[in-house]
């Protein structure tokens, strides 16, 4: 840093040397920390490029301000405090950045983010900026409630225990009419879903108006119940143009008796944290849907990773997050995958560069978010889908009970008699994962829609490389 | 019908092995295991009647399973269910729930409709056995039976 009298000489100056990079500096227990992985321009020295982006996410402008001289501004100043070079991937760097937690409003992720990933990410000295992983400090964890309910609550308000809860999106995802609608609805769960869910672009279009679908599909879901004697629930999207939209949807929604509502991620970090509020508030489910999240989450070398927003989603609040699959149809590199789980999940994530996770992070007494797994998926992989995501989750197969060719309600018993194999098996000792396809095979004997759902999918993987990996890949060590 | 809450109902009926190997699994993971009886199936029914306290140190799957079977002697026209519980820090909730016996024969739910206004309807669900008292419900003759 520069010192004395030149540090504050009108012009420009390096960032570094304006107190935004200080290797000596160490993180508080009550520091943001953020670990960006920053592309410098040709000429651009990693650690400027770092400083800079410490300067920018706080107090920074380009040039010298003699204003600073009215605060304490060492206090305010992030500090890019070590910069390490990515293996194998040439001109990338990683960037350790500190922020005092003062720098942040108390439970507002917008302002965390807006201070954050606010005005960086367009810089020129950079060619590409991605917030791979951020330590929220435990103080400020407890400035935000959390999940509206939790995994836990969920489990018992449901009466759902011991087993992945299943789902269905509705499909076609457009263009139904709300009573054809809630015929999907209600065969899917009468067959033995859990839930069915509106897709993230269902929300009130001319051939299918809001209060039209919530009123069929209530009908489906209470009859459902009635069939099978089982609580059943359908995500009803309340996503809108405006607040007032949503809240007046919401508790229609509340009114009919739905036990959980859903909104998608496009309508922003504030809108959901009032959500989360509303559904606190109102004894209601909140499931997200992460409606476009793939713009900015799925380049290795620019964007927010997903687990980052995985991170902010469980403080703004939310029952249920889309968090991937690993053998579906969308983007999910296992061990990234397994790193997004455990951040929604765990009450102490631990440091595992081979998940992507930089920073240890404390969640205090913070209910998880149930992961969702959708896109893709189908009963041939049960055992694949509970080895690598677990019992805390909803697996969701929405062309995997549609598409079936007995039926609906068919499909979704295939799905739920492969789920209770599985945990069945799993549970009795049995390698379920490596004897999978026997265990399947064993309980399709006496299912005959779980032998057409074989027959039908079997053989259907997705196998394609993923362009998130991590940069760390685990040794063996056995 | 057959009412499928519980981890393992749309498989078949479990055997007492086959149950005693869940138990087994409950065990080893630390869980302690209870045994519940109802003739009252709603699906928000939580309150099961106990079959005594939460077996809390057994060692093995053995004395679940005698208890199971007790329960069942004395009730054998109700739905039984064995609860496996996680007593860990974060948990604290219920990790397993299977029916290990259920009435021979399940009439099911009646689905009740108040229509209001606005084609607004409100839903309640009542087991068609649970309008005869408490005791009286799935048996073939209507008498009592059980502890």
């Amino acid at each position: 840093m520069t010192a004395g009298q030149e540090r504050w000489n009108a012009g420009v100056i390096p960032y570094a040397q304006m107190g935004y990079w200080e290797p000596d500096y160490v993180p508080k227990d009550t520091d943001v920390l953020t670990a960006f992985r920053i592309s410098p321009q040709p000429g651009v020295p990693p650690e400027e490029a770092g400083a800079a982006v410490a300067g920018e996410s706080s107090t920074a402008t380009w040039t010298v301000v003699w204003t600073d001289r009215l605060t304490a501004h060492e206090h305010y100043q992030a500090k890019c405090y070590r910069v390490d070079p990515v293996p194998g991937r040439e001109g990338e760097y990683i960037a350790y950045i500190a922020y005092d937690i003062d720098l942040f409003e108390e439970g507002s992720i917008a302002n965390l983010t807006s201070s954050i990933i606010g005005n960086v990410f367009g810089f020129k000295a950079l060619k590409a900026l991605r917030l791979e992983d951020m330590r929220i400090p435990l103080a400020y964890v407890k400035t935000f409630q959390g999940p509206p309910h939790g995994i836990v609550m969920e489990r018992e308000y449901l009466n759902k225990y011991g087993r992945p809860l299943l789902g269905a999106t509705t499909k076609p995802k457009l263009g139904l009419s709300a009573r054809n609608y809630g015929r999907v609805v209600y065969e899917a769960l009468r067959g033995g879903l859990d839930f069915t869910k509106d897709d993230e672009n269902i929300n009130s279009q001319p051939f299918m108006r809001w209060r039209d679908r919530y009123l069929f599909t209530m009908e489906a879901v209470n009859r459902a119940a009635e069939q099978t004697g089982e609580i059943k629930g359908h995500y009803l999207n309340v996503t809108a143009a405006t607040m007032e939209d949503m809240y007046e949807r919401a508790e229609f929604a509340k009114e009919l008796g739905s036990v959980i509502v859903m909104a998608d991620l496009t309508v922003g970090y504030t809108a959901l944290q009032s959500m989360s509020r509303w559904a606190r508030n109102n004894g209601v489910l909140l499931h997200l849907h992460r409606a476009g999240h793939g713009t900015y989450t799925r380049q290795k070398n620019h964007g927010v990773s997903f687990r980052v927003i995985a991170k902010w989603c469980r403080l703004i609040g939310v029952d249920h997050i889309h968090a991937g699959t690993v053998v579906g149809k969308l983007e999910g590199d296992p061990s990234m995958v397994r790193g997004y789980y455990d951040t929604l999940r765990l009450a102490t994530v631990p440091l595992d560069m081979g998940q992507g996770i930089y920073f240890e992070q404390e969640w205090g007494s913070m209910p998880g978010t149930m992961p969702v797994a959708s896109g893709g998926i189908h009963a041939g992989q049960m055992h694949q889908l509970l080895g690598y995501l677990g019992e805390d989750v909803v697996l969701q197969f929405g062309g995997g009970t549609i598409g079936h060719p007995m039926g609906v309600a068919a499909g979704a018993t295939a799905n739920r008699v492969a789920v209770e194999a599985m945990i069945k098996a799993r549970n009795e000792g049995r390698d379920f994962v490596a004897e999978g396809d026997s265990i399947l095979a064993e309980a399709a004997k006496g299912c005959q829609p779980l032998q057409t759902a074989l027959d039908t999918w079997g053989d259907i993987t997705f196998n394609y490389e993923s362009t998130d990996t991590p940069d760390v890949v685990a040794t063996p060590t056995a | 019908m057959r009412i499928t809450q519980g981890t393992f109902s749309y498989l078949p009926d479990l055997t007492d092995d086959e149950i005693a190997a869940q138990i087994q699994y409950a065990v080893d993971q630390g869980w302690s295991i209870a045994v519940e009886f109802t003739d009252n199936p709603h699906p928000r029914n939580f309150l099961w009647d106990m079959w005594g306290l939460p077996m809390f140190d057994i060692a093995d799957a053995a004395a679940g399973l005698h208890e199971v079977r007790a329960c069942r002697e004395s009730y054998p026209e109700y739905y039984i269910r064995v609860n496996a519980y996680d007593a860990s820090l974060g948990r604290q909730t219920t990790a397993l729930s299977f029916i290990v016996n259920r009435p021979a024969h399940e009439p099911g739910f009646r689905l009740d409709r108040q229509e209001g206004s606005d084609r607004q309807i409100r839903y309640s669900l009542h087991a068609y056995a649970a309008q005869r008292p408490s005791g009286e419900r799935y048996t073939s003759n209507g008498t009592s039976h059980g502890a």
